[in-house]
């Protein structure tokens, strides 16, 4: 991962809602594109989109990853920042499409041209927007935080998560043990080894509620129903909440 | 059971033994407890991130630069030790290199080898084959004798009886070495293990070696331990053969330092080794001791078919540290033997498929959630989860496919029902109107999601659309495009 070079605040971003917000937590998205029209930002959502190919470019099938990535590519005409709420799906873009299209004369430029321009959320509030959430509510809470392994390591979110987290008036951010150890999902990982992948799952799930909190922010959706659902196979009482939605819901009391 | 059961385990039984693994509740103690263990230790000498990054940035450096020019300093290094009286032996194959062994043994009527600790020598299943030539060999680092005492192969390539308690080895103890009573105190253990190593030492006609790096300027062999069973095995029996990956050679002796630097922090978080040994001849006119004879083998055994592809190169960068392993939360939790391979973890993952080909090793580059724990770690920055991710298309390619330098086993894991699936999902995900449909139906059906969704619903609850999709939800806003 490099220092990026952040562009100063728009007036106009396109948002990639990833296939997994799409059909599981669109509230998620509903949410990322509330914040950022709080900051007075017009967010365009192309209706063309779908998925950045991620499941099927980590399972060994390039060519597949390639056609579903082609198809998003020609959707943000606009020279605009693409904000993902999503940090696997954010590196993807910004990571592997420059590596998936290398060599190949149009779609290789063009990647490389998107790459530069895609962020994911809580970095982009962070660095870009900058808001001032001083008037959100300021009762105490404290929660867990959880980073999807490749966007902490490809897009910086856990730094950018917690600064987020920070500029909450009232939140508490509790480190779980092992908290940079990956939660087990992986992608299809977790669909062909899903012995492996369920006892990693177990010791996040037992990790988070070690510490007392009931609730982990993460801004990657995999991770997040990951470790949901295993929680609730289990019957414990751990569940995950998008960032963008729990940025919002300590926003909901603001005093205009 | 074979003599050896963890000799000559198909690697394509992963999944069975890593159930087994999972299942094994002491097992997954220790490792837990050594992966916590060995990675505060790692994090403990490196707390300066910014010297650390640099040091692995020169050692990826180095790495890279030995590799671009393998084949000059393979030669320089093979003059180097001629003209210094180290024997060098060139091995193709695993069978190649055994026979080499043998033959030196043969040559020198050898029975007995005392050997130091050499992976090498575990990847061409070196014991088993002299074994069954009427050779005796015996492990002298105290990891390896543990393991060999077992009838087992090490778990981790640095830490070779990591899966083995207090318990276990005093029970080894009591049974394998005579007038040893049970006793789980580890430095009495230790000395129990000390006094039965002595004797070999004393009675070996040769040692064997692995070889950290070979430095080709000065025709150098560089071994490091903490044991003192290297130096033991290099120097009191009347011969000492080594044995290493052709991959290992260096440049330049200065190369070596940074180098040994990231190897002994990343591997048991160690400033420095109790041992170095840097072995260039044998026993000159005049000395009191060292062996008559040195020999180098130089394995090849299947890496020059990673050697020869751009990407799959940075493989062969690897010092062998181990620290990938320590980090990966799937061999914490499933151990080492669960692999099948001689090297085991991440490593063993990009590494295995070149050694013994897709075929036989196809499945485990897919045991990986690809969190890039390992490349983070790695001291020569080799990028695994990219490797990874390559080795998975190669094992899928379909057979017909014909391209220029076909990896060994290529296509082997190719699957045309998995191949249909990637197809539906793209055809899916590449139309608007196919996704639009399949989001309409999947929201709108959402009642008559099934309960088990293969594998998922082992160990979570079922996945549900939720009922209307973020496009629905987006339009009905009047949100731009």
């Amino acid at each position: 991962m490099q220092t990026r070079t952040y562009p100063p605040k728009p007036s106009n971003v396109y948002l990639f809602g990833t296939c997994l917000i799409d059909l599981f937590v669109p509230q998620a998205g509903m949410d990322a594109v509330r914040l950022m029209e709080r900051e007075g930002v017009s967010v365009h959502f192309p209706q063309d989109q779908s998925c950045c190919g991620q499941p099927a470019y980590t399972s060994g099938d390039a060519e597949a990853a390639r056609k579903v990535a082609r198809a998003q590519m020609d959707l943000f005409k606009q020279d605009w920042p693409i904000v993902v709420p999503s940090g696997s799906c954010g590196g993807m873009m910004h990571e592997h499409w420059p590596k998936l299209f290398a060599g190949d004369p149009v779609y290789g430029p063009k990647a490389v041209a998107l790459a530069v321009r895609v962020f994911e959320l809580a970095e982009f509030i962070v660095n870009v927007l900058r808001p001032d959430y001083s008037r959100a509510r300021a009762e105490p809470c404290k929660v867990a935080l959880h980073t999807s392994c490749s966007a902490r390591r490809e897009m910086g979110t856990r730094g950018h998560g917690l600064s987020l987290l920070a500029s909450l008036p009232g939140v508490e951010v509790v480190e779980h043990v092992r908290e940079s150890e990956c939660c087990g999902f992986g992608g299809t990982f977790s669909l062909r080894h899903p012995d492996i992948s369920g006892a990693i799952v177990r010791d996040k799930v037992d990790s988070i509620a070690g510490t007392g909190c009931q609730r982990f922010i993460t801004a990657d959706c995999g991770c997040m129903l990951n470790i949901s659902t295993a929680a609730q196979h289990r019957g414990v009482g751990v569940a995950g909440t998008h960032m963008a939605s729990f940025v919002c819901e300590r926003l909901a009391g603001e005093s205009a | 059971m074979s003599k050896h059961p963890m000799q000559f385990v198909p690697s394509a039984d992963f999944k069975e033994r890593a159930r087994g693994a999972l299942d094994d509740d002491k097992l997954r103690k220790s490792f837990r407890g050594a992966m916590d263990f060995l990675q505060a230790k790692r994090r403990n000498q490196f707390s300066d991130e910014e010297e650390r990054e640099s040091l692995r940035d020169l050692g990826s450096a180095i790495r890279k630069y030995a590799l671009a020019n393998l084949p000059d300093l393979l030669e320089q290094l093979e003059r180097k030790l001629t003209a210094n009286g180290i024997q060098v032996h060139w091995a193709e194959t695993a069978a190649e290199a055994n026979a080499i062994v043998l033959d030196i043994m043969q040559r020198n009527a050898a029975r007995r080898m005392i050997k130091g600790k050499s992976m090498a020598s575990e990847e061409i299943e070196l014991n088993h084959y002299l074994g069954e030539h009427g050779m005796e060999c015996v492990e002298s680092d105290m990891g390896e004798y543990i393991v060999q005492l077992a009838g087992e192969k090490p778990s981790h390539i640095v830490m070779p009886a990591i899966h083995k308690n207090k318990a276990d080895v005093a029970k080894l103890f009591e049974e394998h070495i005579p007038d040893t009573p049970y006793t789980e105190d580890v430095d009495e253990l230790i000395q129990t293990g000390r006094r039965a190593l002595r004797q070999r030492f004393m009675e070996a006609d040769v040692g064997l070696s692995g070889v950290n790096f070979a430095v080709a300027e000065t025709g150098t062999l560089w071994l490091i331990e903490n044991e003192g069973n290297g130096r033991l095995s290099t120097t009191v029996p009347p011969v000492h053969v080594a044995i290493m990956g052709m991959e290992k050679v260096v440049a330049k002796l200065d190369h070596v330092v940074p180098l040994v630097s990231l190897l002994t922090r990343s591997a048991t978080g160690q400033a420095v080794t109790t041992y170095f040994n840097l072995i260039s001849s044998p026993r000159r006119p005049g000395e009191l001791d060292g062996p008559r004879e040195v020999h180098l083998v130089l394995l090849d055994n299947g890496r020059s078919q990673a050697y020869a592809d751009e990407q799959l190169r940075s493989t062969l960068q690897c010092i062998r540290c181990g620290a990938c392993m320590n980090h990966c939360p799937v061999y914490g939790r499933i151990g080492g033997h669960a692999y099948g391979t001689t090297y085991p973890g991440p490593i063993g993952k990009i590494l295995s498929p070149h050694l013994l080909g897709l075929d036989e090793a196809g499945d485990l580059p897919f045991a990986s959630t690809l969190c890039g724990a390992c490349s983070e770690v790695c001291p020569v920055r080799i990028p695994i989860p990219d490797l990874l991710i390559r080795l998975r298309n190669e094992a899928k390619r379909n057979p017909n496919e014909t391209v220029a330098t076909p990896l060994r086993g290529q296509g082997a894991k190719h699957s045309a029902a998995e191949r249909v699936v990637w197809q539906f999902w793209s055809g899916a995900f590449k139309s608007p109107k196919a996704w639009a449909a399949l989001r309409w139906g999947a929201t709108r059906l959402r009642a008559f999601t099934p309960g088990a969704q293969a594998g998922w619903t082992q160990h979570r609850t079922p996945l549900k659309p939720a009922p209307r999709s973020l496009h629905d939800l987006l339009k009905d806003k009047g949100q731009p495009e």
